[in-house]
């Protein structure tokens, strides 16, 4: 056992010590320990109750941990009670730092505290020290199989090591329910269900020592995120997104031999050492929530959320056991309302610094909070020191990029799950940038369509085939006009049959007769400017299919037109002459089936040339 | 496009707004045009999305995971190191010269895509890219298909092809998204080689054949598929020689392409000069030098104008011609420098060749010849109208038309001896049945046109013409005729509806699947989830140490390179017979034999795939006669029989001793005995097979357990150091 002879050999350097100069005046009137193994995270309370039994007074009040503790220590905490009575304390916090005293030998970490004032002689002040320590559960066996129960060693002092006298003091540990294999016994050392006493010991001296082993079956998950990036990324479009990537490994004891899937789905002793949840809580309102890892997403998560906390339960691909690791991803959508306030012409953004999963240790922690592009004047705060570095990320539509803050940490516990809050300043014009951006884009892309489309860039202009193309054109564009007049042509007939109908109804020949002068009019003006047309297409070479087609086209148009004002004659004739409506009817009827046939031919012919 | 309702009762006002409307009849249908070829373009994308939507955005299958890996590499690394890469994570202790053995083109295209998209300032992931590389590449296909048949046909013939071939099953199988393979490109680069191709012999322009030429080499850089492109259009050539379509347009156009694209595709390395060596690609020079003879006797027959003295000239000629080129042929075959048919080459020309001589390639269930029904399945209507689309094209034959018949002739034949070439005979017979569609409907609609003049004209005379009986009686087989079209149009859109409909259902039930996660339903019609191929892989990229190697058999090499990212033994590229048979022999042996195999792959962990639980039939056990064929193929230690009882495959009580003993069976049934899978069942009852397995009792001494998924489909053993001697 590795750890016995290191204990040993602090327990000589403890008693080297204690023949060492007192150090201070300060006398611990009052120890209380409490730590919690429950989880994999051995979380230490202590009460201090300090006296000033010296003449001078004192500001700085010091901690020690032996070594092996010290070099685990995650989180550190000191704060001390203010007002009287315990109804109304309100806890400050102090300040603390790692320190190097003279005299105190290696095996000892120390940390001082900087108390709120001085200490004169007989004050008394009341410190709560809470310390978070990770690995200090160690799995013992260190090799167990599928089938072995988990046990872990605690080892620990039953007396308060300090450089300060200690009147008197006690120390409880709060194990799991679940077996105890063994635990040192000290006199008074009594266990009562799972919690653990040793003490009161009454008047040590300083840097007492007694080491304590205890080996206890855990139950806790011994998840260890052995890098944990997580990606905060402020839009202010209203969702603040955050990624998290996780490096997980089992610190527990290590399988070893088979794993059986046999055994592990029906018996139920049967690897009790493996998780197989992780347990993440959300803020309220997370949505577009994913899980997933480097080849896809994972099927196995499940959400709860109500109006105050999301919960995701995320099931990793397999179980792990001691020693297994596996990678994934979980991301999610948080509303910005909820995290980005304003102050002072700065904005911030107020968000927790460590993972949400449940009694995940992270060892090392990579926070970068990405701000809009044009963010300006960044700045941090923290509430204990982290490294801080700025980088620059490029995501859709960026062009000078985002600011990312960067934040590290090593050894991170729950403990740090507390707000940090990243300032910083941006104008809500760089908002738009982006959707002019697109549509810039789209219209530069238009643009470019109308200006091929519309201009000629065939690089011969005097080439056969560019000639004849222009030609080509030319003749389209005057069939289109012949097509057109036309056209006008047949609506003029149309209007001439309607004057023919009025007459029949109104028996208003004069009308008839001023209308049969306009069309007449109108027609004539057609047929001129069909002319030059048609003396186009005859003369041009690539109309050669079509100009005759055209030709009876038009000549049939001139039939129509003949067939039309000689029935119309007829018609108004009948009229002047009183005839009855049945003889002109029996006098236009050969004339009026000519020009239905007529109108048929027109409209084929019209469809042909449409069709080339 | 049938736009012209009729109205007869419309007044004089209401149809000349219609006329001048129809002024614009060319802008109009070019919208038209536009406008549906638009939305097939988009339907074509989006059809295949099924399985990102029923799935995820993932990639699928075999191939696809190596296709993904060696992306990934060149977007990492570049084109250099992409080109130089010599792979030591598969064929493990031999390697892989990945740059040498592979079509790039696929990977560069995605590549391109994806740095441009990235020049562009979107920071996609280049999975994303990979994933809608083939939709993107499909939706391409349906725009080169339309300007395909309107060469081969008219606007309107297509136009419906490209709406054909967006949804054509036998299509979107080989591109919905996620299956990154090299087909997804490849079908786009054939299609476009011969929409090229003959737009060049239609127009005898140099443009266009050059081209043709780079298609090819689009099509050469992506797929092995390249050599029917080699060999069709020789063949095609050939046709026109005989049928005396010989033109020079013909002449500059197979020259340049043949010429130019030959150069260009010995720029790939996996190809190199196969062009002037390998014997698949002889007919295409043959063709060439004829071609030459061709013209040099065209030129020789307009200098001489003595028909007799042209005659015997033809003759010497000929004979030389046909002499010289058979000598060459031999005396290069002879010689070894033009290399023999591969069996890949041979197995298409005979079906039964492969299996003969050939397990590794019969093995793979998309060598398999195709059934009736996935015909039906993959084609729906076009299988009907493919015969009408041919009758349209013999009957306006040309050189266009004749090209499509025999692309869809010989592309035909090969679909039906191999499953997955249904994929090169799709677009040949969307066009074709595009042309019976198009022509069809272009017949009735026009029929229906001409009917609806005269009651138009009718009306025009005005009420109370009670004349136009005489008209009626003139057209009396017109309304006969029209109710007749009118029918036959509704039979026409009901068909192409029933289409559309069995697209859509075969695209989302039977293709979209990606295999690596397998979905059923539960008993209360939930969806339940097999995830377990991924949760085995990533276990093996988590939990195994970096070096590790990992023996399965082949089919599962380029996922665990891709997903578990550990070295194999044999993966998917199966060059190496031998080394597959290596893989066989262990895994069809006792398990100290098979230790001894193993030892000497330095294999840490082996890997199975096993479906007795959960009813998975594709498993190793499944496949193990496979392994038994080619394993004894090498070694001949290993032999069939030992494995069948009275000729028959069983894992039962009455399995030959050997089956029960060899490794596979007991990686597979190890303490599987001890299981109770079904209700009412026998502990170790084997649900894929449906029989209570042989040897419940399985105890190993070189392996361990070292992983099985949740529901016991891959199950990872652990290969133990050999024990002390002392």
């Amino acid at each position: 056992m590795k750890h016995s002879s290191v204990d040993l050999l602090l327990l000589l350097l403890t008693i080297a010590v204690l023949t060492s100069p007192v150090y201070s005046d300060l006398v611990l009137s009052k120890v209380e320990r409490r730590i919690d193994v429950t989880s994999q995270i051995a979380r230490v309370t202590k009460t201090l109750k300090v006296v000033n039994s010296g003449s001078e007074s004192v500001s700085e009040f010091i901690l020690t941990f032996p070594k092996f503790l010290g070099n685990n220590l995650a989180y550190l905490s000191v704060s001390h009670s203010e007002g009287k009575g315990k109804s109304k304390r309100s806890l400050v916090k102090l300040s603390v730092k790692a320190a190097n005293l003279k005299g105190v030998p290696d095996s000892i970490s120390v940390y001082s505290v900087a108390l709120p004032k001085a200490l004169t002689k007989g004050d008394t002040l009341t410190l709560e020290v809470v310390a978070a320590f990770t690995n200090v559960l160690q799995p013992f066996p260190e090799k167990i199989s599928q089938r072995d129960i988990h046990l872990v060693m605690l080892q620990e002092s039953a007396q308060y090591l300090s450089p300060y006298a200690v009147e008197s003091q006690s120390l409880s540990i709060k194990l799991p329910n679940a077996r105890i294999e063994s635990y040192t016994n000290l006199d008074g050392t009594k266990l009562q269900g799972t919690e653990l006493k040793y003490g009161p010991y009454k008047n040590l001296p300083q840097y007492s020592y007694s080491p304590i082993v205890v080996h206890f079956e855990s139950k806790a998950a011994f998840a260890v995120a052995e890098k944990l990036v997580r990606e905060i990324e402020v839009s202010h479009w209203g969702n603040v997104q955050v990624t998290e990537h996780y490096n997980i490994v089992h610190r527990g004891a290590q399988l070893k031999g088979e794993f059986s899937r046999l055994d592990f789905q029906g018996r139920p002793p049967s690897g009790v050492s493996a998780f197989r949840h992780l347990l993440a809580r959300l803020p309220p309102r997370a949505h577009s929530i994913y899980y997933r890892d480097d080849i896809g997403n994972i099927s196995t998560s499940q959400m709860q959320s109500d109006s105050k906390k999301t919960e995701l339960l995320i099931e990793p691909r397999f179980p792990l056991f001691g020693g297994w690791r596996t990678f994934f991803t979980i991301g999610y959508g948080l509303p910005l309302r909820d995290f980005l306030f304003a102050s002072e012409g700065k904005r911030f953004l107020n968000i927790s610094f460590g993972s949400p999963m449940i009694d995940l240790v992270t060892e090392k922690l990579i926070v970068q909070v990405v701000l809009p592009e044009g963010s300006k004047d960044i700045s941090v705060t923290t509430p204990f020191a982290v490294k801080q570095s700025q980088e620059i990320k490029y995501s859709h539509l960026d062009i000078a990029g985002r600011p990312v803050v960067v934040l590290e940490k090593n050894n991170v516990v729950p403990d740090h799950n507390q707000y940090i809050q990243v300032y910083y300043k941006f104008s809500n014009i760089n908002l738009l940038s982006e959707p002019l951006m697109l549509i810039s884009g789209f219209f530069v892309l238009f643009i470019t369509c109308i200006i091929y489309t519309r201009a000629d860039f065939s690089i011969s202009k005097s080439s056969a085939i560019y000639l004849a193309k222009l030609h080509w054109d030319e003749v389209l564009a005057t069939v289109q006009e012949v097509q057109n007049i036309i056209h006008k042509c047949l609506a003029t007939h149309d209007k001439l049959e309607s004057s023919l109908r009025d007459l029949s109804r109104t028996g208003d020949i004069q009308t008839c007769k001023a209308a049969r002068k306009s069309t007449d009019s109108l027609l004539k003006d057609l047929s001129k400017e069909l002319k030059p047309l048609l003396t186009f297409l005859q003369s041009s070479s690539s109309a050669s299919q079509i100009s005759p087609k055209v030709e009876e086209l038009i000549t049939k148009e001139k039939e129509l037109q003949e067939k039309l004002m000689a029935k119309h004659t007829t018609v108004v004739e009948g009229y002047e002459k009183k005839s009855s409506g049945r003889d002109i009817e029996n006098r236009i009827a050969s004339q009026q089936q000519k020009i239905i046939a007529l109108r048929q031919e027109i409209e084929d012919l019209l469809e042909f040339i449409d069709e080339i | 496009m049938a736009g012209k309702q009729d109205s007869p009762n419309s007044d004089l006002l209401n149809s000349f707004s219609f006329k001048s409307l129809k002024l614009k009849t060319k802008q109009q249908e070019l919208l038209i045009r536009v406008s549906i070829l638009g939305l097939v373009y988009i339907l074509a994308f989006i059809a295949r999305l099924f399985s990102v939507l029923r799935y995820e955005s993932m990639i699928h299958e075999f191939d696809p995971y190596f296709n993904y890996r060696t992306t990934l590499f060149l977007t990492e690394k570049g084109f250099y190191e992409f080109w130089n890469w010599f792979d030591s994570e598969s064929w493990y202790p031999l390697g892989r010269i990945i740059g040498g053995t592979l079509y790039p083109g696929l990977m560069v295209t995605a590549a391109l895509l994806y740095w441009t998209l990235r020049f562009l300032r979107f920071f996609v992931h280049i999975r994303e890219v990979c994933v809608l590389t083939a939709p993107f590449f499909a939706s391409n296909t349906t725009i080169v298909a339309y300007f395909f048949g309107k060469e081969i046909w008219d606007t309107g013939a297509g136009l419906v092809a490209a709406a054909l071939i967006a949804i054509c099953p036998g299509y979107i199988s080989r591109s919905v998204a996620g299956s990154y393979d090299n087909e997804a490109v490849a079908i786009f680069a054939l299609l476009l080689t011969f929409y090229l191709f003959v737009k060049a012999v239609n127009t005898g322009s140099l443009a266009w054949a050059l081209g043709s030429a780079f298609g090819y080499f689009y099509m050469v850089s992506a797929w092995g598929g390249y050599v029917f492109i080699i060999n069709l259009v020789p063949l095609y050539v050939l046709v026109l020689l005989i049928t005396g379509r010989y033109s020079m347009r013909l002449y500059v156009a197979y020259n340049c392409m043949y010429i130019l694209g030959m150069l260009l595709a010995m720029q790939i390395r996996f190809v190199g000069f196969q062009h002037v060596q390998s014997g698949e690609h002889m007919g295409a020079m043959g063709v060439f030098l004829l071609m030459q003879v061709f013209y040099f006797l065209d030129w020789v027959k307009y200098q001489l104008n003595d028909t007799k003295l042209f005659q015997t000239f033809l003759k010497i000629t000929v004979t030389s011609a046909v002499l010289v080129g058979g000598i060459a042929l031999g005396v290069g075959t002879a010689s070894g420098y033009i290399s023999p048919w591969t069996g890949r080459f041979y197995s298409l020309l005979d079906p039964t060749y492969a299996k003969d001589h050939i397990p590794i390639i019969a093995s793979v269930s998309e060598h398999q010849p195709t059934a009736w029904s996935s015909f039906m399945f993959d084609y729906h209507i076009l299988l009907f109208l493919f015969p009408a689309g041919l009758y349209f094209c013999f009957k306006r034959l040309s050189d266009a038309t004749i090209f499509i018949v025999m692309y869809g002739l010989t592309s035909l034949y090969f679909a039906g001896v191999m499953v997955r070439l249904i994929l090169v005979a799709t677009p040949a017979v969307c066009l074709i049945s595009a042309i019976a569609v198009s022509a069809t409907v272009k017949n009735l609609t026009s029929l229906l046109r001409t009917k609806q003049k005269v009651p138009q004209a009718g009306s025009t005379k005005g009420a109370g013409s009670s004349k136009s009986s005489s008209k009626v009686s003139l057209d009396q087989s017109q309304p006969f005729q029209k109710n007749g079209a009118i029918a036959l149009l509704v039979g026409v859109f009901y068909l192409l509806s029933r289409y559309a409909i069995h697209c859509t259902w075969v695209t989302s039930e039977a293709y979209s699947s990606p295999s690596i996660v397998l979905a059923a339903r539960g008993a209360h019609g939930n969806r339940i989830i097999f995830d377990d191929y991924r949760e085995a892989y990533y276990w093996l990229r988590q939990n195994t140490p970096t070096d590790a190697k990992i023996m399965s058999w082949w089919d599962y090499g380029y996922q665990i390179t891709a997903m578990g990212n550990r070295t194999v033994i044999v993966d998917n590229n199966t060059w190496n017979n031998t080394h597959i048979a290596t893989v066989g022999r262990a895994m069809s042996s006792y398990e100290d034999e098979a230790y001894d195999i193993m030892r000497s792959l330095d294999v840490n962990y082996v890997l199975v795939v096993f479906g007795g639980v959960t009813g998975y039939s594709s498993d190793d056990i499944n496949k193990f006669l496979w392994m038994v064929r080619i394993g004894g193929g090498v070694y001949p230690v290993i032999k069939e029989p030992d494995y069948l009882v009275n000729g028959e495959f069983r894992v039962d009580k009455g399995a030959s001793p050997k089956m029960l003993n060899c490794l596979m069976y007991k990686l597979c049934y190890y303490r599987f005995g001890e299981l109770v899978t079904e209700y009412g069942k026998p502990s170790g009852y084997d649900r894929a097979r449906g029989v209570e397995i042989g040897n419940k009792d399985i105890k190993l001494e070189h392996l361990e357990e070292a992983y099985t998924t949740s529901n016991w489909i891959v199950r990872i053993y652990r290969v133990k150091p050999p024990t002390n001697r002392l």
